[in-house]
């Protein structure tokens, strides 16, 4: 296979990639690095980096979008950006000691976790009428518009949502994803933030976190500019394709194929990491 | 100031940064294109080796040796030109907070984001 075919394969398979991770809410990484290891036999390093920028690229986008609408809350994000950006230099610090095979492990366990969250129904018991010390304190209660107009929020343990969003930055920037689904679940199960003001957050802080571990990865000869550019752009444009059908009825169908497809894909990145096999 | 005149000052400040996030991606993403072009042009025709991990070239790996690449007009230069410039716009949304956080004489929150972005010169400066 030449460049020029190799290239154009891998920008289609991100654009599918890109397109199935917005609609899930996954984001495009969880797609791409197995299918950049397992498919096109490409070093997860090599992935990882190419991942990462893709990531900060769609994370970008889509928290722009969500902040014209005003449903971001940028205090919670700043304050809690610190624990990513940390942990993100953390997980990037492993990532250069781990062996490839035991990073493929990681991966699919990872992987085998956040399908698994996605495919739970997020509900919103967002009522919390007494209020957080901590949280009154750092100025984090907001709001955020409805139907019915400006509706307010309260937020609580703060500490446990900080200690999940540090674990969610290593994760990040170990294996160059998003961690998406550890985000929300620190805000939206932890610190009881409305459904759609977690989501728009968990954007909002995805692009600076990836943006803390991308600057070693590069110094480091992780990012390939032959590869990243075909992953970049066709992520790029799979997300925005996806998001326009964010909300539609079919795509329920959609989401369960896509789960069962990321857990077969998470059991194969185990087997071969285990086996030694294509990863070595 | 009321709560309805300052929910309209911060909302200001959302579009704000909802453009820098916006033209920061799509500047990126045009000359991470145009970089494609010219290295597909040249080198397209060329067999792929990602197989085995080999680090990219070392001047594809820092701003000096990147900004080098880009003068004499290599494609794979432009590319890692445009991922730099993607790296840097979450970056700059962060500066773009903390000089809000000034104006807003918002002690807590100064402090907050001056360590993030002392995170972030820590992973993108110091080697």
């Amino acid at each position: 296979m030449n460049i020029l075919i190799f290239t154009i394969l891998v920008w289609i398979g991100s654009v599918a990639a890109g397109f199935l991770g917005s609609l899930t809410g996954l984001g495009g990484g969880v797609v791409i690095i197995p299918l950049l290891t397992l498919v096109f036999g490409v070093d997860i390093r090599y992935a990882i980096g190419a991942s990462l920028v893709s990531v900060i690229a769609t994370s970008s986008g889509t928290a722009a979008t969500y902040l014209k609408e005003g449903f971001s809350n940028i205090r919670i994000g700043m304050f809690l950006e610190v624990a990513t950006t940390v942990g993100a230099l953390a997980g990037a610090f492993l990532a250069l000691r781990l062996s490839t095979p035991i990073i493929a492990v990681i991966f699919g366990v990872v992987l085998i976790f956040s399908a698994f969250m996605s495919s739970r129904s997020r509900d919103n018991r967002s009522e919390i009428p007494n209020t957080d010390k901590l949280a009154t304190f750092l100025g984090m209660d907001g709001v955020y518009p409805t139907p019915q107009g400006l509706k307010s929020y309260h937020v609580r343990s703060v500490p446990l949502g900080f200690g999940l969003m540090f674990i969610a930055g290593i994760i990040s920037g170990l294996l160059g994803i998003g961690s998406g689904a550890l985000k929300v679940l620190a805000m939206d199960q932890a610190m009881r933030l409305p459904f759609k003001v977690s989501t728009a957050t968990s954007n909002f802080m995805i692009g600076v976190t990836a943006a803390a571990s991308a600057g070693i990865y590069l110094a480091k000869g992780y990012i390939a500019p032959g590869l990243a550019m075909p992953v970049m752009l066709g992520v790029l444009l799979g997300s925005s394709l996806g998001a326009r059908h964010l909300f539609e009825a079919e795509t329920q169908k959609l989401r369960i194929v896509f789960s069962i497809t990321i857990f077969l894909l998470a059991l194969q990145m185990i087997y071969a990491g285990l086996t030694g096999g294509i990863l070595k | 100031m009321n709560d309805a005149g300052q929910e309209l000052k911060n909302h200001r400040t959302e579009i704000i940064m909802s453009h820098l996030l916006r033209t920061g991606v799509v500047i990126s993403a045009v000359i991470v294109f145009a970089g494609g072009v010219i290295y597909l042009f040249r080198h397209g025709f060329e067999p792929i080796n990602y197989k085995i991990f080999q680090r990219v070239p070392v001047e594809l790996c820092s701003v000096k040796g990147i900004w080098g690449s880009v003068l004499s007009f290599h494609g794979r230069g432009l590319i890692q030109l445009g991922l730099l410039l993607l790296i840097a716009t979450p970056v700059a949304r962060v500066f773009f907070s903390l000089i809000t956080f000034v104006r807003q004489r918002n002690i807590i929150y100064i402090f907050v984001t001056a360590i993030v972005l002392a995170v972030l010169a820590h992973s993108l400066l110091i080697r």
